[in-house]
C-alpha cells in the first residue's frame, strides 16, 4: 500500500494526540475530557467571571499551549501570516452560536471523538448531526456563501490574541486571586499545570503541522473521496480507545456517561449547529484556536465569538446538564439555524445580484 | 482558466476550484495565499488526476492544474 507522507505525519501525529489526550484525564482532566475545546472556552469564560456557573470555572492551560504551540511552530517554519477583515461580526456571531450548539451536545467535535473513544454511544449520535451540519454547510457554500475575503493585517494584529493568551496564563500562574476556580463539578477536576500546558503545546504544534481539522476530514471525503485528513481524527480516536482499554477508562453504553446527556435528538441537532457553523467559519474550533495562533485574526475572532457564547449559554441557562437539554437551549438550538441560514440566503441573494450587475 | 481564492478561508478554495473542474476544464491556475489551501487544493487536484505544479508568488502560490 502507498502511504503518502501527507497522511504518515497524520498517523503520527494522531496517535500522539490521542494518547496526550488520554493522559490528561489519568492526570486529573474529567472524563473524556482531554482535550474538549468548547468546554475549555466555557471554563475560561467562568474563570474571568463572564458567566457565573460555579461548576465549570478554571483557566484551561491546554487552550493557551494549543495557541502559543501553533503561534510558535508557524513562525519557526515561516507560516506566520497576519491576515484577516473577512467579516468579523458575522464570524464572531456565527461562532457564538457554535459554542451554543458545542455546549447543548457537550462537547466539541474533538471532545465528540474522545467521547466515543471513551465508549459513550451518545457521541455516534453526535456525530450524525455533525456531518449533517458540514455537508448542509458544504450546499450553501456551493451556492456561491462567502464571508468574503481577508486581507494582509500587520504583525501587532497577529499576535494580539496571544498577548490576551498570555495575560490570562500570567493571571493563572502569579496572581490566580482574581480569577473563578471551581471547587466542586468538571471545572474542578484538572491535570496539574504544567502537563495541561505542554499537553497542548504540543498538540498545537502539531495540529498546525499537519492542518487538523475534525471538519476538513469529512468534508474531504464528502466532496472529492480523499481520506488524507480523515486519517488524523481516527487515529486520534484510535490512539485514544486503545488507551481507554489499557487503562480501563472504557465505558460503553449510552446512559451514566460522564459529562453527557443521553437526550438523542438534541445530541444530534447541537453537533449540527456546530458542523453547519464551523464549515462557513472554515473550520472546526479547534482549528479555529490554531488559526488564530498562524495570525488569522478572523479566528482570533471566533475565539472571542466563542468564550461569548460560552458565556452567553450558561448566563442563560442554555447549556445541558446530565439531565438532558434545557428548554432555553433547544430553542437557541434552533434559533442559531435560523440565523444562520437567512444569513446565508441573504448573502447569496446579494451576491448574486452584483454579479449580475456587474459591481 | 484561472481561480483566484486568496483570502477565502477554507473550503472555499477548493469549492470554487471543483467549480471550475467540473465544467471538464483540462488546464487552469488556482492562486492561493495560505498554506492549508495550497495543500488542500492541490491533494483535491490529484485526486482529480491532475498534475500540479506549485510557483511561490508574492502573495502565495500560483497553482498550476494540468490534466493527466
Amino acid at each position: 500500500m502507498n502511504i503518502s507522507n501527507e497522511k504518515k505525519s497524520l498517523i503520527v501525529a494522531g496517535v500522539i494526540t490521542g494518547i496526550i489526550s488520554v493522559a490528561l484525564v489519568l492526570l486529573g482532566n474529567p472524563t473524556n475530557m482531554g482535550f474538549c475545546i468548547a468546554c475549555f472556552y466555557r471554563d475560561i469564560a467562568g474563570a474571568l467571571s463572564l458567566h457565573s456557573a460555579a461548576v465549570v470555572q478554571y483557566v484551561r492551560p491546554e487552550i493557551i499551549g494549543l495557541l502559543f504551540g501553533s503561534m510558535f511552530i508557524s513562525t519557526i517554519r515561516k507560516e506566520f501570516n497576519p491576515k484577516g477583515g473577512s467579516s468579523p461580526v458575522l464570524r464572531f456571531i456565527i461562532s457564538c452560536f457554535v459554542m451554543v450548539g458545542a455546549l447543548v451536545f457537550l462537547g466539541c467535535p474533538f471532545r465528540m471523538i474522545l467521547r466515543l473513544a471513551g465508549g459513550d454511544l451518545n457521541a455516534i449520535v453526535g456525530l450524525f448531526g455533525f456531518v449533517a451540519g458540514i455537508v448542509l454547510g458544504s450546499l450553501l457554500l456551493n451556492r456561491g456563501f462567502s464571508l468574503g475575503r481577508s486581507y494582509k493585517q500587520s504583525r501587532v494584529e497577529g499576535r494580539a490574541i496571544g498577548g490576551v493568551f498570555g495575560v490570562i496564563l500570567f493571571a493563572l500562574i502569579f496572581i490566580p486571586s482574581l480569577l473563578q476556580f471551581s471547587t466542586t463539578g468538571p471545572g474542578s477536576f484538572r491535570a496539574p499545570i504544567i502537563f495541561s500546558l505542554a499537553g497542548g503545546l504540543i498538540v498545537g504544534a502539531l495540529a498546525q503541522r499537519n492542518r487538523f481539522c475534525m471538519a476538513g476530514g469529512i468534508r474531504d471525503v464528502f466532496l472529492f473521496r480523499d481520506t488524507t485528513l480523515l486519517t488524523g481524527s481516527v487515529m486520534v480516536l484510535v490512539a485514544a480507545l486503545a488507551m481507554n482499554l489499557i487503562t480501563g477508562n472504557f465505558k460503553l453504553g449510552f446512559g451514566g456517561q460522564s459529562v453527557a446527556h443521553t437526550d438523542w435528538l438534541w445530541n444530534f441537532l447541537g453537533m449540527a449547529l456546530v458542523g453547519y457553523g464551523s464549515v462557513l467559519l472554515g473550520g472546526c474550533p479547534l482549528r479555529q484556536t490554531i488559526l488564530a495562533g498562524e495570525g488569522n485574526s478572523d479566528s482570533a475572532m471566533s475565539v472571542l465569538g466563542m468564550i461569548a457564547g460560552a458565556a452567553i449559554s450558561h448566563n442563560f441557562s442554555l447549556a445541558s446538564s446530565a439531565q438532558g437539554a434545557t428548554i432555553g437551549g433547544k430553542v437557541a438550538t434552533i434559533l442559531g439555524f435560523t440565523v444562520i441560514t437567512v444569513l446565508a440566503i441573504v448573502m447569496i441573494r446579494a451576491r448574486k445580484r452584483e454579479a449580475v450587475h456587474g459591481s | 482558466m484561472e481561480v483566484d481564492a486568496r483570502g477565502l478561508s477554507c473550503p472555499q478554495p477548493i469549492i470554487e476550484t471543483k467549480k471550475v473542474v467540473d465544467k471538464k476544464v483540462t488546464s487552469l491556475s488556482v492562486l492561493v495565499d495560505n498554506i492549508a489551501a495550497k495543500e488542500n487544493v492541490s491533494r483535491f487536484a490529484k485526486a482529480m488526476k491532475y498534475d500540479v505544479v506549485a510557483h511561490v508568488t508574492d502573495y502565495g502560490w500560483k497553482l498550476e492544474l494540468e490534466k493527466r
